[in-house]
């Protein structure tokens, strides 16, 4: 019964081949704009570390107070006796403040060229915790951190342009002036968008390629590359001037897995805020946040106001289309009223009439699809054209993608063939016979 | 007109489809014109003046790679004397902070000291005297810096300098009732004053903004060079040389000394040589890619719901063509018939503008809630209705052309 229906779809496709052409092309324009966006949105709205968004939190404790936070909302960075004192509690399973550094790898030889790789000041247990991979090696030790040791961890891209891809480890690199020995070399590990750090740098940049002991980075008084927020500027010049003060320039990351550990450090660093309250370093109430990395990704505002709108848009323009559809298939159907009423005296039933004309709303919707993935495609390449290369390059076509837009393009096309079917369901034979 | 109550009775008779035209005409208005107010809000953020003459401007990002950080300001001046020196420079700058660098320094601006609170928030460029010159800049007001003022120092031992140069918008906001020349300014909360030396006229920010900036103009330049910062040399090229140091003056700076960083684009970073044209496209970006994204879509929805229009009034042409020959047969003129279906598209299209433009309304006052953009003019609403009636009317007058010319001799077929 299905492929006759089927059958009987397609030849009244071919009947009317200007009404159909006309339903597939703005079936498959409003798919693909629909695609299109939600393709952009995927990309941007990516959870870059699925197994662990709900156990890694990142802090924020107010530093500013109420007359200079932002709308009520404390800094996302924390400042350096915040971020020291909380890593020194150590209360959740794991911790690191973090923060974007300057230095450049000065070549060994005349004929090279200085790089400045990508590069940010950890804890060791930033590596466990943020599930980095590695090809050679592995993060440096407490030890190191505790020695403020000259180590580091080098990605993949650097190993591959330094040491042509060999096993690095033990070997040194020089960074502003001083020799770093490579303790790890990280595997291909390319989080999108970089969720650690999204105040600072490009969320959908290139990798992290160089990773230091927070340490060292702050023994050498080296200075943060990324975002700082500071309220006035009386503090005083020179670092032990800046590390006292409340500017703000130092993320931090725990790792709780339970949501029980979670309630618990949300108690923890209201209890600390309190406790700076009463010591007189803040004279407000306590102000803090943890966030998820979903929550966290959301908070920051990393989907573009531009890319939410785009799917909103996109999602009118599929109902445009929708609507269309249901009254070019209202026309067509309408048009078959002498036949629906033969079929109907000859005996069949309603059923059977609903049945073969959603059929034929289907097979437009599948003729839909097909054009809309086309036309995806095109979009895809116009979209990468316009947005910026980092969120173009995230763009494709996969198979979760070509199943979206079939799934979208028929059941939308069923939604729009409800109300022409029922109304061709509902004619009425003895009238049709009469007035034919 | 005379035709409107038979027009009426007919609609009633094809309620579904009269619906269906109407509810696309109001859901295509209602996005179309929200959509064009943004392209045009756009643009016109876009098009703000950046107050430099960009044609004869070229930037090169430079950040240095050295062991060694303490003569970082003789590296600096090695550069700026080779760059002044090369032919088809006029002259050459350096600065931390320049406009539509795309980030930066901001800081809040006050007319009172030790004030954190004031909200005037502002750019600031960290640069010498040569900057104005460069930039093709106006003083209306007061002088530039001398080459004894500008001092070089590390970003942790900066003060807030003892002179500034403002942008009149800025001066007109921390002194309203008078020229701000020779007054004090207190920069990010400080105790210690800074004495407004000059006034330009126009000049745009680090950060090109959001939509709804008003800090867009709002500078503070210092006679301070942050010297371990990535600095930008801002060259002004003689008229017609641009292209020639956009080749030879990052390849003087290479051979003068290699220890140094300049971009390639291949990081996260802009590239590092850059004239004018691409820092306003780079800074841009974003918002040139939805205005062709709101454009392209705009199109296609016209289209598509003409289209629709099309689809619908062929079906009632057809539908009718034994009535409309018995009309014909009874003396009606094409023109008649013709003006019959425009009429029919017209009264759908009024009652469908109508709902379109209560939606309109809420879809905008949805985006200014959600994603702060200004409220929907009613100028474009108006466009909106006019093209969308219009567009109802061009896409009826085919299949009513057809209706038109269907011969009274229908009349006397069945079927």
């Amino acid at each position: 019964m299905f492929a006759h229906y089927l059958q009987l779809g397609l030849r009244s496709l071919r009947r009317n081949p200007v009404l159909t052409i006309l339903m597939v092309i703005v079936m498959g324009f409003g798919v693909s704009a629909s695609m299109a966006s939600y393709a952009v949105f995927r990309a941007v709205s990516n959870d870059p570390i699925p197994d662990k968004s709900t156990q890694l939190y990142a802090v924020q404790i107010d530093s500013f107070g109420p007359k200079n936070n932002n709308g009520g909302e404390p800094s996302g960075e924390l400042d350096y006796l915040d971020a020291m004192a909380l890593q020194r509690d150590h209360k959740g399973l794991r911790q690191t403040p973090l923060y974007p550094v300057g230095l450049s790898l000065l070549p060994t030889e005349a004929s090279q060229m200085p790089l400045r790789p990508k590069t940010y000041a950890v804890n060791a247990e930033a590596f466990p915790m943020f599930e980095i991979p590695f090809a050679f090696g592995g993060g440096w030790s407490k030890d190191d951190d505790r020695s403020s040791a000259y180590v580091a961890v080098i990605g993949r891209r650097l190993n591959d342009r330094l040491f042509r891809g060999a096993n690095s480890i033990g070997k040194s690199i020089n960074l502003s002036g001083h020799d770093y020995r490579i303790v790890g070399v990280m595997d291909d590990w390319d989080p999108k968008p970089l969720y650690m750090d999204v105040l600072s740098s490009n969320s959908f940049g290139t990798p992290i390629q160089v990773f230091i002991p927070l340490q060292r980075a702050l023994d050498s008084h080296m200075q943060t590359v990324g975002s700082t927020g500071c309220v006035g500027s009386d503090e005083g010049a020179g670092w032990e001037a800046f590390t006292h003060s409340t500017c703000t320039w130092l993320l931090y990351w725990v790792e709780l897995p339970t949501p029980a550990q979670a309630q618990a450090y949300g108690h923890y660093l209201y209890d600390y805020a309190s406790l700076q309250q009463h010591a007189g370093r803040y004279p407000w109430a306590p102000n803090v946040r943890l966030h998820d990395v979903r929550q966290w990704l959301k908070y920051m505002h990393v989907v573009s106001p531009a890319s939410e709108m785009s799917l909103y848009i996109s999602c009118g323009v599929l109902l445009i289309c929708l609507v269309n559809t249901s009254g070019l298939l209202l026309a067509k159907f309408m048009r078959r009223s002498a036949e629906i009423g033969v079929r109907r005296a000859l005996g069949a039933p309603r059923r059977a009439i609903y049945a073969q004309f959603l059929m034929e709303g289907v097979t437009v919707g599948l003729a839909g699809g097909v054009l809309g993935l086309l036309l995806t495609v095109f979009n895809l390449h116009g979209i990468g054209s316009v947005v910026d290369k980092e969120t173009a390059a995230l763009l494709r076509l996969d198979a979760s993608l070509v199943a979206w837009t079939f799934t979208v393009s028929v059941i939308s096309t069923l939604l729009a063939s409800f109300y022409p079917t029922w109304r061709a369901a509902n004619v009425q034979p003895a009238w049709q016979l009469k007035t034919n | 007109m005379l035709q409107i109550k038979p027009i009426l009775a007919a609609l009633k008779q094809h309620k579904a489809g009269t619906v269906l035209i109407g509810l696309q005409i109001a859901l295509t208005l209602a996005i179309v014109c929200n959509l064009l107010f943004m392209i045009h809000q756009r643009m016109l953020h876009v098009s703000r003046p950046s107050g430099v003459s960009e044609e004869s401007v070229l930037t090169i990002r430079n950040e240095w790679a050295r062991a060694d950080e303490s003569n970082l300001q003789a590296l600096d001046a090695a550069d700026l004397q080779l760059l002044r020196r090369l032919t088809g420079v006029r002259d050459a700058s350096i600065s931390y902070g320049y406009p539509l660098r795309n980030g930066g320094y901001n800081s809040s601006v006050s007319n009172t000291p030790s004030n954190p609170n004031e909200i005037n928030v502002s750019s600031r460029f960290f640069t010498d005297d040569h900057l104005l010159p460069v930039l093709d800049s106006k003083l209306i007001a007061g002088r530039n810096f001398r080459s004894d003022e500008v001092a070089w120092e590390r970003e942790d031992q900066m003060q807030p300098a003892p002179q500034v140069i403002l942008t009149e918008s800025l001066a007109r906001k921390l002194y309203p009732d008078g020229s701000a020349l020779g007054k004090p300014v207190y920069l990010d909360g400080s105790a210690s004053p800074s004495v407004v030396i000059g006034i330009v006229d126009r000049l745009a920010g680090n950060f090109p903004g959001s939509w709804n900036d008003a800090a867009y103009g709002d500078i503070v330049i210092e006679p301070r060079i942050v010297v371990d910062k990535p600095v930008t040399y801002l060259i002004s090229a003689e008229p017609g040389q641009l292209e020639a140091i956009t080749k030879g003056a990052p390849a003087a700076l290479m051979k003068l000394n290699r220890l140094r960083i300049i971009a390639d684009g291949t990081g996260d970073a802009d590239m590092g040589v850059r004239n004018f044209t691409q820092v306003r496209a780079d800074a841009y970006r974003d918002e040139e890619g939805m205005v062709k994204v709101m454009a392209y879509i705009s199109i296609v929805l016209l289209c598509i719901t003409a289209a629709g229009i099309v689809g619908l009034t062929s079906f009632w042409v057809g539908q009718r063509r034994k009535q409309i020959g018995i009309r014909r047969a009874l003396g009606a003129t094409r023109g008649e018939i013709l003006s019959y279906f425009l009429t029919e598209n017209l009264l759908i299209g009024i009652g469908a503008v109508f709902f379109g433009s209560l939606l309109a309304g809420g879809i905008s006052l949805f985006l200014s809630l959600h994603f702060e953009t200004h409220r929907l003019s009613v100028i474009y609403l108006l466009g909106g209705i006019a093209t969308l009636l219009l567009l109802g009317q061009c896409a009826t007058f085919g299949p009513a052309w057809r209706a038109a010319k269907i011969s009274p001799v229908e009349a006397t077929r069945s079927g």
